[in-house]
């Protein structure tokens, strides 16, 4: 199982986090800060993989991708495979590229709600449902059009109707 | 009026999460200023009417709370309105938000049952049921899945894969949280596996993956689906899932094993995913090591991986590699190269993971090596890494009493390296080490002496602190063993040199406590020895006169020590016989000396320099580096050095007159002084065994004493009074009390204060206590056994006796047959049945109990009493775990006894001295009764549980012929399984 989502640039600013079982802010504050003190000092050409039992405690792994910017961390249990947890990173960079045409940090700052739509199509509950990153898009897409519809559809009558009443 | 307007304000020119992002990266205020006039606007949107304002507001305050950590308990309720927006996208925001920010413990909870029925019911928008799965996954509570259960197992059979998939995996939370689900979902989720669609497959198998993972016990009647997965599918996600799943269950059915080995190892070969291949070779290493061929083929697959480019890869080779260790030696051992090499990688985790592998390939046989070669990399190191293998050399050494050690001598110089090592932070654990081995292993001390007087003449490594343990460990064994000191002078004045004002005061309170009995030790020496000159001894006294002609300069330094102990060393002595080894040597040359001086003080050594001259330096010496130390504000050091100036000022006298004296006349055993010399030298003489953690348990209570009273008032006195010393140095300093501490500061009071006649009676007296209260009879017996007293006639007797040296080196033959590699016996380590503190090998019970029963019920039909049985996989492996380390590691047990003491006296015998191995058997049994008891009881309790088992087993034996198809102890089944 998939314990939390988490991307941060390299200044430590936390750009996306998702925890999948329940944690205070304080806590997901310090889980946060700890992982980027672990990450900022290690190497390039290394294992992307981390000793994460002493601050998740124990049976928790966690990988780590590099992206220009951006750090991606999936931290999980001994019932996910390391590798196919670093697919996983590719899969879900992978869509928000296809979804943002080059994704820079700068997409991921400004789209929060859609990068959490995303990585809720692909997991949920901390389990992976899907990691073709064409189903992805198609998903995401009928949602964001679902939502822009239920926006135009009701935002406009509105403010009107708001108008005339008064 | 005024409100519609500002309603309307806000509607038109509210921020919008955007423009908050913006401003948040443009802002010139500060982020915080900027944050909280941020959540100032939130807090009056949120509460708008308009569900628009409303809606954006929350999606506000979730970007704060996620990712700049604000808290928003304060708007569930908010949160709960936005839910019930018709509006799919102010849905999307209330759904996000909650799942954000609710917990358990969220009052509001119980307001949204209702809403969720409706979404999940929805059969018109198929992502707003996506919506409400998505946020129940994340909070669903006992309650929510209880009145859900029935809309949950309606979307299990839905038609749209996109919500069945999500019903799925939504599953698992419902059975943790409300386990009756079971009995209405679980078949539904099984009839799952069958479908055709991959995402719903893939779905499903997580979900079991999961709760296999918890249970394993409980799903093993679903092999036979798992199995057809296995091997049918082609999904790489799916297969990873499905070895996870056999991993475990294979461990508690062997007969899956030989199913599942075949396919497992087609998939290692076939696969072109290194994620799946590396899961296939974990799943060989971890479960199915019995199989020969599957380990070879995982091993070459390791070797792939070891051998890659990719860091990753490597490090998880060497992952599987540590986990097929422990069964397959031979693995490690082929791909040696590998492994060290990898030591010296840039990456840390590839590094550790190697050193742990390095570790796991030590031997009795090749531990020198690979200890030269560790310590090498840990001086190159950083000081991290450098910290880690020492560590782990440290502990692996230790292992089992230092079983892999054979040559002790190596070993303790090469604690002595370590502590010089820069990065050295393993202080403790040195100790610990030093002190114990001195204990327990009484051929080495020669050696330990060494070791501990080069770390304590050197002043430079009294200014780390890292090594302020190590240090007072070597002032411990120089203070005990100084029998075995070279110059035992050079001793007093390395543990008095001017810098030891850097140490804390516990650590100081040793070396001055350890300074004396340095010196109680000259002075008896100097006194035997002018004993013998004055007797018929005439080559001796020759030497003596020699050595005491000499002129020893005024307050002289530690240079000229040394080079006086060489020259001596060179002239006439051996250099230290002392060792056990070469005792043949010392009873040939000196045969006439070790008789006259009992066999603790052999070191020929040492005799000569104990001149008058030498003696009354030391003395000015001592008075001289303690007496600004009278005013110290430790209690431990003021009491130390007060014992010892006392002690010097009451013999100081009688010993400048003794000069006036002829030599000839000298009747040194009437005076006073050397009595006292004699007595105090007998009560530091009283060797310090180990001590068995058992020991306190042994103890029997004296009559009249409550220990079961309320000490709480004691507590509130003197918790703010105790140092946290007392804790760090538990080791020497209880030795300290049960050997010389408690005997020794009221023994010299008294002294003080009655005539020395009494003392004798006195230290009886001590002794009578001593066995009294510290140990029992029996325990006594043991201490007394194991170590001969150091003035023990028969000893005496023995060291001329030929025939038993003809023995021992037969024995010694007998023994280098036994191990070609040895150059020597390994000395006895001395034993204590507390030793070994039995590992508490408890696995916690599967979580979920109820769970675990209710899917039994549900596989097994619908009988209640099934869960009766459903803890006992892990009960059963843990006891019988148990039961087997007791066979190993607990020499008293039952069956072992005979076997295991036979064997160790084996070992024993050739360098055992004398009735040593006779004790050990004596302790055994008389400390095996209770042992036994305590056994057959667990015996009893495992009797028990194992027919409990049985009972369950019998019970699933009868339901063979349900048409569910179980997984059982008859042989027919399996074949048609699987």
């Amino acid at each position: 199982m998939i314990r939390s989502v988490m991307v941060m640039n390299t200044q430590g600013k936390p750009r996306l986090a998702k925890f999948y079982d329940f944690q205070t802010v304080e806590k997901q504050q310090e889980l946060i800060r700890s992982v980027f003190g672990v990450l900022c000092s290690r190497a390039e050409n290394v294992s992307n993989f981390l000793d994460a039992a002493s601050i998740f405690g124990p049976d928790s792994s966690l990988v780590y991708k590099h992206y220009a910017t951006l750090y991606f961390v999936l931290v999980f249990d001994s019932s996910e495979n390391e590798l196919a947890m670093l697919d996983l990173i590719q899969v879900f960079v992978e869509t928000l590229d296809k979804c943002f045409k080059n994704v820079c940090e700068l997409d991921i700052v400004f789209n929060y709600s859609k990068i959490h739509t995303i990585l809720d199509e692909m997991i949920f509950g901390g389990q992976v449902l899907e990691t073709s990153s064409t189903e992805l898009v198609k998903a995401v897409e009928e949602i964001s059009r679902l939502e822009s519809a239920s926006n135009s559809i009701t935002l406009v009558p509105k403010s009107v109707s708001g108008w005339r009443n008064r | 009026m005024a409100s519609t307007t500002s309603s309307i304000m806000d509607t038109l020119f509210q921020r919008t999460l955007e423009d908050l992002i913006k401003g948040l990266r443009l802002q010139l205020i500060g982020e915080s200023a900027f944050i909280s006039k941020a959540l100032d606007e939130i807090r009056r949107e949120i509460k708008s009417t308009d569900p628009h304002t409303k809606s954006n507001a929350l999606q506000k305050l979730s970007y704060l709370s996620s990712l700049h950590h604000f808290d928003m308990s304060w708007a569930a309720f908010h949160v709960v309105e936005v839910m019930s927006s018709s509006r799919f996208s102010h849905k999307k925001i209330g759904y996000h938000a909650a799942s954000l920010s609710f917990s358990d413990s969220t009052p509001v909870l119980l307001l949204i049952t209702n809403q969720l029925r409706k979404d999940l019911t929805n059969p018109n928008n198929e992502f707003e049921v996506s919506l409400a799965l998505e946020c129940l996954s994340r909070i669903a509570t006992t309650d929510l899945c209880r009145d859900l259960t029935p809309e949950i197992f309606t979307l299990l059979s839905s038609t749209k894969i996109f919500v069945r998939k999500k019903a799925i995996a939504l599953v698992l939370r419902v059975f943790e949280k409300y386990p009756d689900a079971v009995k209405v979902c679980f078949k539904r989720l099984v009839e799952n596996l069958d479908s055709t669609d991959p995402h719903i497959v893939s779905a499903v198998v997580g979900v079991f993956c999961e709760l296999t993972s918890n249970d394993p016990k409980s799903y093993l009647p679903l092999a036979p689906e798992f199995y057809r997965i296995l091997v049918d599918s082609k999904n790489n996600w799916v297969l990873i899932k499905m070895l996870k799943i056999f991993t475990k269950l294979v461990l508690l059915e062997p007969r899956l094993a030989k199913r599942v080995v075949e396919p497992v190892c087609e998939h290692m070969r076939r696969t072109g995913a290194k994620s799946l291949m590396f899961e296939c070779v974990r799943t060989v290493v971890s479960s199915l090591s019995e199989y020969e061929q599957a380990v070879k083929l995982a091993v070459v697959k390791i070797r792939e991986l070891l051998l890659d480019d990719d860091p990753n890869l490597r490090y998880l080779g060497l992952n599987a590699l540590s986990i097929v260790a422990p069964k397959h030696l031979w693995a490690v051992l082929e791909n040696k190269e590998v492994v060290i090499k990898w030591l010296s990688d840039e990456d840390p985790n590839i590094k550790r993971e190697s050193l742990r592998l390095v570790m796991a390939m030590v031997s009795e046989n090749n531990v020198v090596e690979i200890c030269r070669v560790l310590v090498n990399y840990a001086l190159k190191s950083d000081p991290e890494f450098c910290n880690e293998i020492l560590g782990s050399i440290l502990s692996t050494c230790s292992r089992n009493l230092y079983e892999i050690v054979n040559d002790f001598d190596w070993y303790v110089s090469l604690l002595g390296e370590m502590s010089r090592i820069l990065h050295c932070q393993q202080g403790d654990e040195i100790e610990n080490q030093l002190i114990d081995i001195s204990m327990r292993v009484r051929d080495v001390r020669p050696e330990l002496v060494r070791v501990g007087r080069d770390l304590l003449i050197d002043p430079a490594l009294l200014s780390n602190h890292f090594l302020y343990r190590i240090l007072s460990a070597a002032a411990w064994v120089s203070g005990e063993y100084v029998e075995f000191s070279r110059n035992p002078f050079e001793l007093i004045e390395a543990l008095l040199q001017p810098r030891t004002n850097l140490l804390p005061p516990s650590i100081r309170a040793i070396y001055i406590q350890s300074a004396f009995k340095v010196l109680i030790f000259c002075l008896h020496s100097y006194l035997l020895q002018r004993e013998s000159t004055a007797s018929s001894y005439p080559d001796t006294s020759a030497l003596s006169e020699l050595a005491s002609k000499r002129e020893m300069p005024e307050g002289s330094d530690l240079a000229t020590f040394k080079a006086h102990s060489h020259s001596e060393q060179d002239e006439v002595f051996n250099p230290r016989v002392s060792n056990q080894s070469s005792e043949e040597l010392s009873v040939g040359n000196g045969g006439g000396r070790t008789i006259s001086h009992g066999q603790t003080s052999t070191p020929v050594t040492s005799e000569n320099s104990f001149t008058y001259e030498a003696v009354v330096n030391q003395l000015n010496l001592i008075e001289l580096a303690l007496g600004p130390l009278t005013g110290s504000h430790d209690v431990e050091i003021l009491e130390r050095v007060r014992n010892l100036l006392c002690f010097i000022e009451l013999i100081k006298g009688e010993i400048l007159e003794s000069l006036v004296q002829n030599e000839e006349n000298l009747n040194s055993a009437e005076m006073k002084s050397s009595k006292i010399i004699k007595l105090m030298s007998d009560a530091f003489s009283e060797e310090l065994g180990p001590v068995s953690v058992s020991a306190q348990e042994r103890v029997p209570i004296p009559e009249g004493l409550a220990l079961k009273e309320n000490l709480n008032d004691l507590d509130m006195i003197c918790g703010d009074i105790q140092l946290p010393s007392s804790i760090s140095f538990s080791l020497v300093s209880t030795h300290y009390e049960e050997g010389v501490g408690a005997s020794l500061p009221d023994l010299q009071s008294k002294e003080e204060l009655e005539p020395p006649s009494e003392a004798t009676s006195l230290l009886a007296e001590h002794r009578k206590r001593h066995g009294l209260y510290y140990l029992t009879s029996e325990k006594n017996d043991i201490v007394a056994n194991d170590y001969p007293p150091a003035n023990d006639p028969k000893l005496q007797d023995n060291q001329n006796n030929d025939t038993e040296d003809l023995v021992k080196l037969t024995e010694q033959l007998l023994v280098s047959k036994k191990r070609p590699n040895q150059a020597k016996p390994r000395p006895v380590v001395v034993k204590l049945d507390g030793d070994v503190v039995p590992v508490s090998a408890k696995r916690p019970g599967p979580k979920d109990d109820s769970l675990s029963g209710a899917v039994q019920e549900v596989l097994l039909g619908s009988d209640t009493k099934t869960s009766t049985s459903r803890s006992n996989p892990s009960d059963k492996s843990s006891s019988k775990r148990k039961g087997k380390e007791k066979l190993i590691i607990d020499p008293s047990s039952e069956l072992n006894e005979n076997l295991g003491d036979a064997e160790k006296l084996d070992r024993e015998n050739p360098s055992s001295r004398r009735s040593k191995h006779r004790t050990h058997g004596k302790e055994r049994r008389h400390k095996s009764p209770g042992k036994i008891r305590e056994e057959r009881e667990e015996n009893g309790q495992k009797e028990k549980k194992k027919s409990s088992h049985r009972h369950a087993r019998h019970k699933t034996r009868q339901r063979a012929d349900v048409p569910l198809n179980v997984v059982s102890e008859t042989p027919v089944i399996p074949d048609f399984l699987l």
